[in-house]
């Protein structure tokens, strides 16, 4: 009995799609762990251990003094803060904006509604730098409509502060913002009809609706547009070179980084510039840029991993 | 009664047309300022010769122009168009196929499941904007590389290859899979977000529906192709359209317009590429809707 178990096809089919999954996943894991690994790898070696041919992973000379050039170099932990306020700030009112417009667009519908939202399907499309010229000019000389000149006599310079972030995830028009409004509109689609009708016959308006029943039943969307536009917002670099190009944050320090690191080295103690060290400097930086990231992803992760069962009208 | 009943109704659906107005609001104001206008300016830019100096800047219509000098003077656009392109046709079937088999996979239950997910959505966090284009630059890396590629796994993939031909399969395919597998790295880095995208989708699919169909006797592979796959069809169009316009952060094209913008000041030329660019993404991906969205199921 236990052998012809054990010899039906049906668990020899189980057992081989397990090991298949289980080789499968393990490359890809090891794809993509592998720059990192290297990366926290090569952070820890003395500059001898670069050419030396028997280290590949473990340094035989164990060191700090990259992570201690990369901090002083990047201004770490100013920079850190403000990318870290700059990113919060946006990524929460772009996640609000995004999802009271997602909502609407889903099933707040009035004239002219799908209209607008061939308008948000066109900022998705339109690569930023096709308007990124236009805008540069705009809030180079920031009016408002003509309306701060009225007031102050003058137009305002908006590049090199935080503003421009602010007033795009403001207006939901901020980094790929039209894809969050999608997100949150194809979500709120999904949830059926009922759940909402349910809410609307108990009595509550729209804004209640919207606040205690659309908005628990959509918290993947939420989490994903949380973590998506805080981590793009961190590491992004064409819209930050663009309007903020004085300011320590962590993608101009970084992209600025090898420039920094030649000149020092031009000047500084060791006059040879050596291209490895230089190579070797600019991957602990990078490591220092995504740690935090990382140790975010680690607290967060377990929230969109776990499986978030649709509530209502099946539970 | 009936006709107060028909006005309530109708005042009711008008409450809910003018909230909808509200929530949209905020959006409609940066879609205008930032986006819609500044869109017409561009137009207007591609179209003129822009001298911008101390006073301010001068506008002139000069037509064609600067369409003319991208397509036939400057050096590289072409070429770089080209690529960008055709990277982009290769690269999107595979990302959405990819991650769409990876979502599937790690939906289901396994020992160390939280990790395998935890390090799938890691290429969101790491191979994005600044970090990406770093790392392209970095030496040691090019030095591991070199070490590591000892023969062994290319030799292993032609291997492969002359297998399947010698099989029958299409030369064209077979190409085409080992360019995917040559690729891998690309591939498994762009997708994290499109993985996230097609799990979440998957988990919002009600397990009733898996139950019944096991009790009526489906087979997994029955269920992913009659519950799993309408079920996530609208995020499949959400993929493809997302791999288009994520390539647009990280491609040559964008650096071109970008630099001729900003390190030559020829906003009028650039503004050209822009728009060369822009129509035509929007070509394929017209193609490409009409024929994804034929498929599409919808709950309502």
């Amino acid at each position: 009995m236990i052998l012809t178990r054990l010899l039906s096809l049906e668990s020899w089919k189980r057992w081989l799609w397990t090991i298949i999954r289980l080789v499968l996943i393990a490359g890809l894991s090891f794809v993509i762990l592998y720059p990192i690994i290297q990366k926290m790898t090569t952070a820890i070696k003395d500059k001898s251990d670069l050419y030396s041919p028997i280290v590949v992973f473990i340094p035989e000379h164990f060191t700090l003094d990259n992570f201690k050039q990369a901090i002083v170099m990047m201004d770490y932990w100013e920079t850190l803060l403000n990318t870290f306020v700059l990113s919060g700030t946006t990524t929460i009112l772009t996640a609000v904006s995004c999802a009271l417009a997602g909502y609407a667009f889903a099933r707040l519908t009035f004239k002219g509604s799908n209209l607008l939202f061939a308008g948000v399907i066109l900022t998705i499309l339109v690569p930023p730098t096709t308007i990124l010229i236009p805008i540069y000019m705009n809030l180079k000389d920031f009016t408002l409509m003509g309306l701060i000149p009225l007031l102050t006599g003058k137009s305002v310079n908006l590049l090199n502060s935080y503003w421009p972030f602010l007033l795009t995830s403001l207006t939901a028009s901020s980094l790929k913002a039209g894809l969050y409004i999608y997100i949150f509109r194809q979500f709120f689609r999904g949830i059926p009809k009922e759940v909402e009708e349910a809410a609307y016959i108990d009595g509550a308006g729209v804004g209640s609706t919207f606040l205690r029943i659309m908005l628990p039943n959509a918290l993947p969307a939420i989490v994903t547009v949380l973590l998506f536009s805080f981590v793009w917002q961190w590491n992004d670099s064409f819209f930050t070179t663009t309007y903020l190009t004085s300011s320590k944050v962590m993608s101009t320090q970084l992209a600025s980084l090898p420039y920094n690191l030649s000149i020092l080295l031009e000047g500084g103690v060791t006059t040879n510039k050596d291209p490895f060290f230089m190579s070797m400097v600019q991957d602990t930086g990078i490591l220092l840029a995504i740690l935090p990231l990382v140790i975010l992803y680690l607290f967060v992760q377990r929230y969109f991993v776990e499986s978030i069962e649709r509530t209502g009208i099946v539970g | 009664m009936r006709a107060v009943m028909k006005l309530k109704q109708r005042t009711y659906a008008q409450q809910k047309a003018l909230w909808g107005f509200l929530y949209v609001l905020p959006w409609l104001l940066g879609f205008l300022f930032f986006f819609l206008i500044p869109l017409f300016y561009s137009l207007q830019y591609s179209f003129s010769s822009i001298k911008a100096d101390s006073k301010g800047m001068t506008i002139e219509f000069i037509g064609f122009a600067n369409f003319i000098e991208a397509l036939t003077v400057n050096t590289n656009f072409n070429r770089t168009l080209v690529e960008s392109i055709v990277n982009m046709v290769v690269n999107v079937p595979l990302i959405v196929i990819f991650s769409l088999f990876l979502a599937v996979l790690l939906n289901q239950k396994f020992v160390g499941r939280a990790i395998a997910r935890s390090i799938f959505f890691l290429p969101v966090i790491l191979a994005s904007g600044v970090i990406a284009s770093l790392e392209a630059t970095s030496l040691v890396q090019a030095i591991n590389e070199q070490n590591a590629s000892g023969g062994f796994f290319s030799a292993g993939t032609i291997g492969m290859a002359n297998m399947m031909i010698r099989s029958g399969l299409n030369e064209d395919i077979v190409m085409y899979l080992m360019d995917a597998v040559e690729r891998i790295y690309q591939i498994v880095s762009q997708s994290g977000v499109q993985i996230l995208i097609f799990l979440a989708g998957i988990q919002t699919i009600s397990p009733q529906l898996y139950e019944a169909s096991k009790i009526e006797g489906a087979t997994g592979y029955e269920a992913f192709w009659k519950i799993t796959f309408p079920m996530v069809s609208p995020l499949i169009l959400v993929n493809v359209i997302y791999t288009i316009i994520d390539s647009f952060s990280r491609n040559n094209m964008t650096d071109l317009i970008k630099e001729t913008g900003f390190t030559t000041f020829n906003f009028g030329l650039s503004s050209a590429m822009a728009w060369i660019y822009f129509l035509a993404i929007m070509v394929i991906l017209f193609i490409s809707t009409y024929f994804v969205s034929k498929r599409v199921f919808y709950q309502d």
